[in-house]
């Protein structure tokens, strides 16, 4: 099988480098030296990444949304005669480009008063911030960093994508409880609102996920990346062989991704799916009656499970810690001319220990994107959510299962150029499918587009008549 | 060597069992004994949670994944959700009111456990796991239970899945006012 | 694991089902009522994989009958799991039911039959 074959030159890409070397030697430790290693290196990096998240999220959105503020708070400027300023600071402008506002944020956070309502689940009620940063954190514990084990931080295991699933399925958690435990009717429904989206949201993002797992054949997250890197709609001649199979670059791969992006943003309770927290609706949804630190936890949380699904979307659907989706590895073998060039370029692409730089670099990308969405769309309306989960993202993830089992099945009986064939079949089949049973419903129903309608007002032109007649009646 | 009360030798490993049985019974003993709903609930998630840990030990990892996804991330949070939906209506409506029968039920249950107890434990003490082999080891990962899941068991499998069918039809109609 | 007997997993089945048992008959609330059938039926789980991996083995010479007996266990956990959902799915909807005919889930109540 040639597609074997290209996945195992996938996996020989790792080169044996000093660095490397460093890496594999947490290996040789005890297990418990290695288990604390790896959670440390599980943590660290989303609570590091937290400050600069808040700062880009507070800065493209003030850019965005075109308003001055905490896109650039905190610049100095020195008094130009003051003698308390040295002589070399006269008039000199620093601008910080609102880096202070995440320093002010958190320094708020910290100093508010920490008010806890009497009438509360005591237990529950101070738990549930704990029970919410939780998932946030294991989410990406099965996640490769690089294309070192010893970068997976709970260990490479073959149940990688379903340990996602469950955790995800964790989240709802915190949020519920807090909901409940605060005796607070906007805290309840926010926390049943959350519950019902993530329930929803969750089968349509399992859905997603099933086909990547079955296109790539295993559920191993180092083995879908292999798969990943291998050549392009699984092609062995130019110019497909150049290029790396992406999981987005195929298309039931990119309707996947969608699929998944738009789930993972209401699986974080982000705009425009954020109903548990509504603000012009519930106050704040299920944190109303948090305040100060037990606040900032939820913050922290929602944060880190940002970050930890953009890192999930760029392993699963673009294409691991490589920076451009191109076979430098395997152009080396094939034009041996440009070998050295070749091979740096490799090394530069990701093969190396710049492998977690652009696997980071990518998942900021994601949340990027979250910023943008969260600029750009209105919140959703509880009904528009449920129907937007149920009736379009289920059967539009369903039927691209079914796709992509077609174009596995076609593949394995004939050829990767028949497969395809195949799978362009039945998405236009599909489509029409989908076209007949929606004309088939709008029939029935009222087409709401073309309503009548009754203007409430009085038509203008009879209103001058009578200020005509008022006018004419004194006289 | 340290020896328990039937004679087994106390190693780490049962320690950590210990630990971890030991708090899942006490989550279901707390199932029962709590009179609000909602502890119950969550008394029950952390029982099923680490159920999950146990499974893993048995070297059935797919299952352990499963139940956490299955019970832990599906059904426990549709509880859940029933419960609020009831408390949202009336505070009061599922606080139980004292009764002297809960004694002879736990009494009653008390009796049932030493019974099967004492007939089957002192017989299953004595047995302990086969070493890892590598079949054993393949034991509980995705392609051994998929492949047995999709021969072996296919019509139960059927059955299964037309069972669901039938329940998601059944929960639509009971649960939708006008249909 | 290695150092712990059958005899411990199949204890805690038998401790979770017996108060599984004594939840159902003890609780009026159906919905802890519900909450405790679901123990019995984990406890049964663990009992069915506790049983899988301690299962002599070596006995067995075949390799397909050897995976067959491997997987028996694992196959009724499944199997399990798929009829409990479905049995939440629609005792949540009855729940539901009575409680927007009634107004009020006490078991004691839901006397109209007889019973």
């Amino acid at each position: 099988m040639p597609e074997e074959a290209h996945r195992a030159r996938g996996r020989e890409i790792v080169k044996v480098n000093s660095l490397l070397q460093m890496a594999e030697f947490v290996q040789h430790l005890h297990p418990v030296w290695q288990a604390l290693i790896r959670a440390v290196l599980l943590v660290i990096p989303s609570l590091l990444l937290l400050i600069p998240i808040i700062w880009w999220e507070r800065r493209l959105l003030g850019w965005m949304q075109d308003r001055i503020g905490p896109n650039r708070v905190g610049n100095i400027t020195f008094s130009q005669t003051s003698k308390m300023v040295p002589g070399f600071l006269h008039g000199k402008k620093f601008r910080l480009f609102g880096l202070a506002q995440p320093l002010a944020d958190f320094g708020k956070l910290l100093f508010k008063e920490d008010i806890t309502p009497s009438a509360i689940d005591r237990i529950i009620y101070f738990t549930a911030p704990a029970i919410a940063l939780f998932p946030a954190f294991a989410l990406a514990g099965t996640i490769p960093w690089g294309p070192y084990t010893s970068l997976t931080p709970c260990g490479d295991v073959n149940i990688g994508v379903l340990y996602i699933m469950a955790v995800s399925s964790l989240g709802v958690y915190g949020i519920v409880l807090a909901g409940y435990s605060a005796n607070n009717k906007f805290s309840l429904m926010g926390g049943l609102r959350s519950s019902a989206q993530m329930i929803s949201y969750e089968l349509a993002m399992g859905m997603s996920l099933a086909c990547i797992v079955m296109a790539s054949g295993s559920l191993k997250p180092t083995e879908i990346v292999a798969a990943e890197h291998g050549p392009l709609w699984g092609f062995d001649f130019a110019p497909f062989c150049w290029f790396e199979n992406w999981n987005i670059l195929t298309p039931f791969g990119l309707v996947a991704c969608l699929v998944f992006l738009v789930c993972m943003v209401a699986e974080t309770n982000r705009a425009p799916f954020d109903l548990p927290e509504a603000e012009n609706e519930l106050v704040a949804g299920y944190h109303t009656e948090y305040s100060s630190m037990k606040f900032a936890v939820f913050f922290m949380g929602e944060y880190a499970a940002m970050f930890a699904y953009g890192l999930i979307l760029c392993t699963l659907f673009i294409g691991g810690w490589h920076l451009l989706p191109i076979r430098f590895g395997y152009m080396s073998h094939a034009y041996p001319a440009f070998g050295d060039v070749w091979n740096m370029l490799d090394t530069l692409n990701g093969s190396s220990i710049l492998a977690p730089v652009w696997f980071v670099g990518k998942g900021l990308m994601v949340i990027t994107a979250y910023i943008w969405l969260r600029a750009s769309m209105p919140r959703l309306r509880y009904d528009q959510l449920m129907s937007l989960g149920w009736k379009s993202l289920l059967p539009l993830a369903t039927a691209n299962l079914i796709v992509v089992a077609i174009w596995i099945l076609a593949t394995k009986l004939a050829s990767p150029l028949i497969g395809w064939c195949a799978v362009l079949v039945s998405a236009v089949i599909l489509y029409l499918l989908y076209k007949t049973i929606n004309k088939l419903n709008t029939d029935k129903r009222v087409d709401l587009a073309s309503r009548e309608i009754i203007m409430v007002d009085e038509p203008p032109r009879r209103r001058e008549v009578e200020m005509v007649d008022t006018a004419a009646a004194p006289s | 060597m340290n020896h328990a009360a039937g004679g087994v030798p106390v190693t780490p490993e049962l320690l950590l069992f210990g630990a971890v049985a030991g708090a899942a019974a006490l989550c279901a003993v707390g199932v029962v004994a709590f009179n609000n709903a909602i502890r119950s609930a969550l008394c029950l998630v952390v029982n099923f949670f680490l159920l999950a840990f146990l499974y893993f030990t048995l070297n059935a990892e797919m299952l352990g994944i499963t139940q956490i996804v299955v019970y832990t991330g599906a059904i426990m949070v549709l509880f859940l959700f029933v419960i609020m939906l009831l408390n949202l209506g009336a505070p009061n409506l599922l606080v139980e009111k004292r009764d002297p029968k809960k004694y002879l039920g736990i009494l009653l249950g008390c009796g049932m456990f030493v019974l099967l107890g004492s007939q089957v434990l002192p017989e299953l003490i004595k047995v302990h796991a086969a070493p890892l082999t590598p079949e054993l080891a393949k034991f509980g990962g995705p392609e051994a239970i998929g492949r047995t899941l999709f021969t072996s068991y296919m019509y139960p499998f059927e059955a299964v899945s037309v069972l669901l069918l039938i329940g998601i039809v059944g929960s639509i109609l009971l649960a939708k006012r006008r249909i | 694991m290695n150092g712990v007997p059958l005899g411990a997993y199949i204890g805690l089945g038998m401790f979770m089902f017996t108060t599984g048992v004594v939840g159902v008959v003890v609780r009026r609330n159906p919905i802890v009522i519900f909450m405790c059938i679901e123990l019995m039926l984990n406890s049964v789980n663990l009992t069915f994989l506790a049983f899988a991996r301690y299962q002599m083995v070596t006995k067995v010479a075949d390799s397909t009958a050897l995976q067959n007996s491997l997987m028996a266990g694992q196959m009724m956990v499944i199997f399990v799991m798929a009829v409990a959902a479905a049995e939440v799915a629609v005792g949540l909807g009855i729940i539901m039911a009575i409680y927007r005919l009634r107004d009020n889930v006490d078991i004691d109540e839901l006397n109209l039959l007889r019973g």
